[in-house]
């Protein structure tokens, strides 16, 4: 049990600290940094989607006034490590993806660059190419593990008798589609070359996590790699790994000698190179006995990973935490196939994961006249099903009975399609969200004072958007017992303390708790009156309680859907969402972070889906016109709860993250909404109108 | 971006003179869209002729009734126009739930006609497509059809013409003045488009140095109601799917006219005369809708990712002229 920090600071809502830079547009974004006399960097990307690059012809390219130094497999240096199969850049000839870069143009200014890289012939023998995603395939296969470094398949029990005893069963495949991230702030670095160091304005989620994939990649001793990174506009974990833009970029600044190097990515570019969500097929089989609980629960999920590199979504993982179950199973396997490397896109595992069962629950409570919501509290577990761990805290059933509340539950008619309001089919739906609470070794923190009562607290952490700027500055102040004021809060740097990356939602945890321990150590070395100067670093201690006990976040998503009777067109009116996160550090921005995840989680019940043509190989729709993210008005109404949590085992602070939670479950609240305005089931994303035709 | 030149015009003549003069120069108004192929690579202009200072932003009221809109009122004022909202309610929700704000501050009348479809293979270089280039093939047959034609498409395209606007003048029998080297002349808006056939590369019956001046909106009778019915993927940003522009007018439970446009359904703005044939002079009841819309999409012929469009057309349409009939009561 962790000793938690009495709350002063933490709990309280202080607006941003750089708010007032961001709406003024003095952040000092990537690509904003001020660097002396940049060239432009414009890639060159591969136009089929396999094959063997067998000429690359940049003699317009270069005779174009201004025009630095064109980079491609042809000429550009080997470099040390390619065991990232997707940080090779310009290593083989070989094409594995379209979209893949086969070549870069630096130039004077970016228009330049970009009429170059569009004067660079390639010529590609084109080789018979397979991104056909399907559940049939016969090449199927299963990776060592998933996504989190969880195991592939686990079973308990025996399914087949489970569903065999069971009085109602459910058995259909629910699909989610390929999505990608769309941050605001596309991919962008600037690189400099300087006595052999090399630094790095990058848009990232983890500095540390570029320096030590570039320095790996160039062979760099990682002291070498300097990564500045002080504002972030959006990632949702496409900038938590890296990518190959930045390997391009220090390899275009060092084709420049003395000149630093900008490269920014187009939205049309990042659908190829940035990562993005598998699209998942998934089996459920739910089995029950007359009263609703649950015999079996069995999850059966495809995804795909490129030939290249592989990624293996966890998308059957929360089932091992969601419901008791005497009999249950899961599995994940792989198609490996011509397509760019998927990756983490915001709650990778848990968002596509829960989509499925949380539907199929919906359906298995109306098969046998359970209230959905009193469904999943009949069906809550003693110990996590899947580890038979008991939950350090485990809140979900007081958020479903708090949502219902307040989305006034109470009085709905369960049957579909029996109400019409102006020429809309209303209907209501549920579904409840997880995340687990993930910590991160390895993060480092740094305290300073200056004997006058101003504490200069030091991490390499990542301000992503989330607020962290604000929220660990709160940590801190409680940490040592100062005011917020009194906290000068560093991020952003790799000059700065070692800090794991925002991913997994565990920014607050890994970090926090590093804070924490150098706040406490400060403390007891200095007393409550230190000198200019006296300074501690302390690194996050190992957590034990994951050892013991199962940690994880909870909620319940409520939904209300309107479907036009003439046009079938889909609404979402009003999403209420009630959350058990632990401790809440800044309720203004956990709350933005929850509506955010929540309205993300709308977006892709409602519009999102990045469109493959198989012929080609690549994702049509690929710019903001064609992609559909909902807009303003598809959002009018969205409400983030959270219950009082009390968690002594998750993390000094006692939180539990918030970023991810909140996209976790609100398509199936969607569709589960859908089906009862309308009497449809959609069981493949997204919710769109044609659906509902008649 | 391909250099290029930029000129400023300072009269319609000297514009027109300008583009007539070589190829590859093009006229640039609020640049909403010919800036977007431009950075795409899909246009490539040698020089751009900027007509957007020239004296042709004003909405004036004809002598005989009507409303002449010059070529380069923007989207936005033409939709807030008093005198649009009052007598052309169907053409000011049209503008309104075209595009964006802030694309609509800038879209001018003219360019909004003339604006290209957003087919994605038009839109991407590296797939074939018969309107980007002539003979290379239609990559949307056979791919991803969900915004495509059911309606007037050939084997050589299925585009969609992508105006909100046009739409609305199609039902209201606007006519749009041009100049051109060889003088002045009008062309109802309705004939302004072009089916693909197997020139799909060619969007409108102008040649490249027409240059449109002004849209001339007829009076409608007094008993006319209008309206604009968009129906899209998202409620706001959003391409439709199928729109339906409709002006009727009722007497005595009898359709004494109607005009009725559709949008996201074809190549152009689709002036739905079978079923207005169908419609004028019978009743105005749902049965009667139902009838004109079938026999208007008894020609539809959708591609295997939009089959949905011709239920939706039929029922927008349907929802439509009940939904005029009953403000008429």
């Amino acid at each position: 049990m962790t000793d938690l920090l009495r709350p002063r600071v933490l709990g309280t809502g202080p607006r941003r600290v750089d708010g007032p830079a961001k709406v003024t547009g003095t952040a000092p974004y990537a690509n904003d940094q001020p660097v002396d006399s940049p060239a432009h960097a414009w890639l060159v990307q591969a136009d089929v989607a396999r094959g063997v690059v067998t000429s690359i012809d940049v003699e317009r390219a270069t005779a174009l006034d201004g025009v630095l130094a064109v980079l491609s497999p042809d000429n550009a240096p080997r470099l040390a490590d390619t065991d990232d199969g997707e940080l090779a850049a310009f290593q083989s000839h070989d094409v594995d993806f379209r979209g893949q870069a086969v070549a870069v143009v630096v130039a004077r200014t970016p228009e330049v660059a970009r009429h170059a890289a569009s004067l660079v012939r390639v010529e590609v023998d084109q080789r018979p190419h397979d991104v056909h995603l399907s559940a049939d395939r016969d090449d199927l296969y299963a990776p060592d593990e998933v996504n989190g470094g969880f195991e592939t398949d686990t079973a308990q029990g025996d399914v087949a008798a489970g569903l065999a005893e069971a009085v109602h069963v459910v058995d259909h495949t629910y699909t989610t589609a390929w999505y990608n991230n769309n941050p605001l702030e596309p991919h962008a670095t600037t690189a400099l070359w300087s006595d052999g160091e090399l630094s790095l304005y990058e848009s990232t989620q983890g500095v540390y996590t570029t320096r030590e994939a570039v320095a790996k990649t160039l062979g760099l001793p990682p002291e070498r790699v300097h990564v500045v990174c002080p504002h972030v506009g959006g990632g949702f974990g496409a900038k938590g790994t890296p990518h190959v833009h930045t390997v391009i970029a220090a390899l275009a600044a060092r084709a420049v000698p003395g000149t630093p190097v900008k490269l920014a990515l187009t939205r049309q570019q990042m659908f190829a190179l940035v990562g993005y969500r598998t699209p998942t097929i998934t089996r459920v089989r739910l089995g029950c006995a007359g009263d609703g609980r649950l015999t079996a629960v069995a999850v059966d999920t495809v995804g795909q990973t490129s030939r290249f590199k592989e990624f293996a979504e966890q998308t059957a993982v929360p089932s091992r935490t969601m419901y008791a179950a005497p009999h249950r199973a899961d599995t994940h396997r792989l198609a490996a196939l011509d397509v760019p490397v998927p990756s983490w896109m915001r709650a990778p595992g848990e968002c596509p994961g829960m989509f499925g069962p949380e539907v199929a629950v919906d359906e298995l409570a109306a098969a046998c006249g359970v209230d959905p919501v009193e469904f999943r509290v009949r069906n809550e577990p003693e110990v996590e099903p899947g580890s038979g761990k008991p939950f350090s805290s485990r809140n979900l059933v007081a958020c479903l009975r708090e949502g219902a509340r307040r989305f006034g539950w109470a009085d709905r008619d369960p049957a579909p399609r029996a109400r019409q309001e102006a020429g809309w089919l209303v209907g209501t739906g549920v579904a409840a969200s997880t995340y687990p609470v993930n910590h991160s070794p390895g993060s480092v923190a740094a305290i300073r004072t200056d004997g006058a009562g101003r504490y200069r607290v030091a991490i390499g952490a990542a301000d992503l958007g989330t607020g962290t700027w604000t929220s660990l500055a709160q940590v801190a102040a409680d940490a040592l017992g100062v005011d917020l004021a009194d906290v000068d809060l560093r991020i952003g740097d790799t000059a700065l303390p070692k800090a794991t990356v925002a991913g997994g939602s565990s920014g607050i945890t890994s970090w926090g708790s590093a804070v924490v321990a150098a706040a406490r150590e400060f403390r007891e070395k200095f007393g409550a009156h230190p000198a200019e100067g006296d300074e501690v670093r302390a690194s996050a201690p190992e957590p034990s309680a994951p050892d013991h006990y199962a940690l994880h976040a909870f909620g319940a998503q409520f939904a209300e859907v309107r479907v036009h009777v003439d046009t079938g067109e889909v609404r979402v009116p009003r999403l209420l969402g009630v959350f058990a996160v632990g401790r809440v550090v800044n309720p203004r921005l956990a709350r933005s972070q929850l509506v955010g995840g929540m309205t993300m989680g709308l977006s892709m019940a409602l519009h999102e889906a990045s469109l493959l043509d198989e012929r080609f190989g690549h994702v049509v729709n690929h710019d903001f016109a064609e992609y559909h993210i909902a807009t303003n008005r598809d959002v009018p109404d969205v409400e983030a709860h959270w219950v009082e949590e009390h968690d002594p085992h998750t993390n000094p602070m006692g939180t539990k993250g918030v970023g991810e939670i909140g996209i976790v479950g609100t398509a199936a609240a969607v569709v589960n909404a859908a089906h009862h305005a309308t009497g449809v089931r959609v069981r493949d994303l997204p919710v769109t109108l044609d659906h509902f035709l008649r | 971006m391909i250099p290029f030149e930029y000129r400023r015009a300072v009269d319609v003549d000297g514009a027109v003179a300008a583009v007539a003069e070589r190829p590859a120069v093009v006229f640039l108004a609020g640049g909403t869209n010919l800036v977007d192929r431009m950075k795409l690579g899909v246009a490539e202009p040698e020089a751009l002729v900027d007509i957007s200072r020239l004296p042709l932003d004003q909405v004036e009221e004809l002598p005989g009734g009507g409303l002449r809109v010059g070529a380069t009122v923007r989207n936005s004022d033409l939709a807030a126009h008093p005198a649009v909202r009052r007598d052309y309610p169907v053409l000011s929700r049209a503008l309104l739930s075209g595009a964006s704000g802030q694309l609509r501050t800038l879209a001018t009348t003219g360019g909004n006609l003339l604006q290209r479809t957003r087919c994605a293979y038009f839109q991407d270089l590296g797939t074939p497509c018969n309107k980007r280039v002539p003979g290379t093939g239609c990559s949307a047959i056979g791919g991803h059809t969900r915004g495509h034609a059911v309606l007037g498409a050939s084997e050589h395209c299925v585009a969609v013409h992508p105006s909100d606007m046009a739409v609305a003048m199609a039902a209201l029998d606007a006519e749009v003045r041009v100049s051109g080297p060889g003088g002045s002349r009008t062309i109802p808006v309705v004939d302004l488009h072009r089916l693909p056939g197997d020139e799909p590369d060619r969007d409108t019956v102008l040649a490249p140095a027409d240059l449109i001046t002004a849209v001339d909106l007829p009076p409608l009778p007094r008993d006319a109601r209008s309206l604009y019915r968009k129906v899209r993927d998202r409620a706001s940003y959003a391409f439709a799917l199928v729109s339906v522009a409709a002006v009727l007018e009722v007497a005595d439970g009898a359709v004494r006219d109607v005009r009725i446009a559709l949008g996201g359904v074809a190549h152009k703005p689709w002036r739905a005369r079978k079923a207005e044939d169908v419609l004028r002079g019978g009743p105005a009841t749902v049965d009667a809708f139902r009838e004109a819309a079938a026999a208007e999409l008894a020609d539809a012929h959708p591609l295997p990712g939009n089959a949905f469009k011709v239920a939706l057309a039929r029922n927008t349409i349907v929802a439509a002229l009940r939904d005029l009939t009953e403000e008429t009561r």
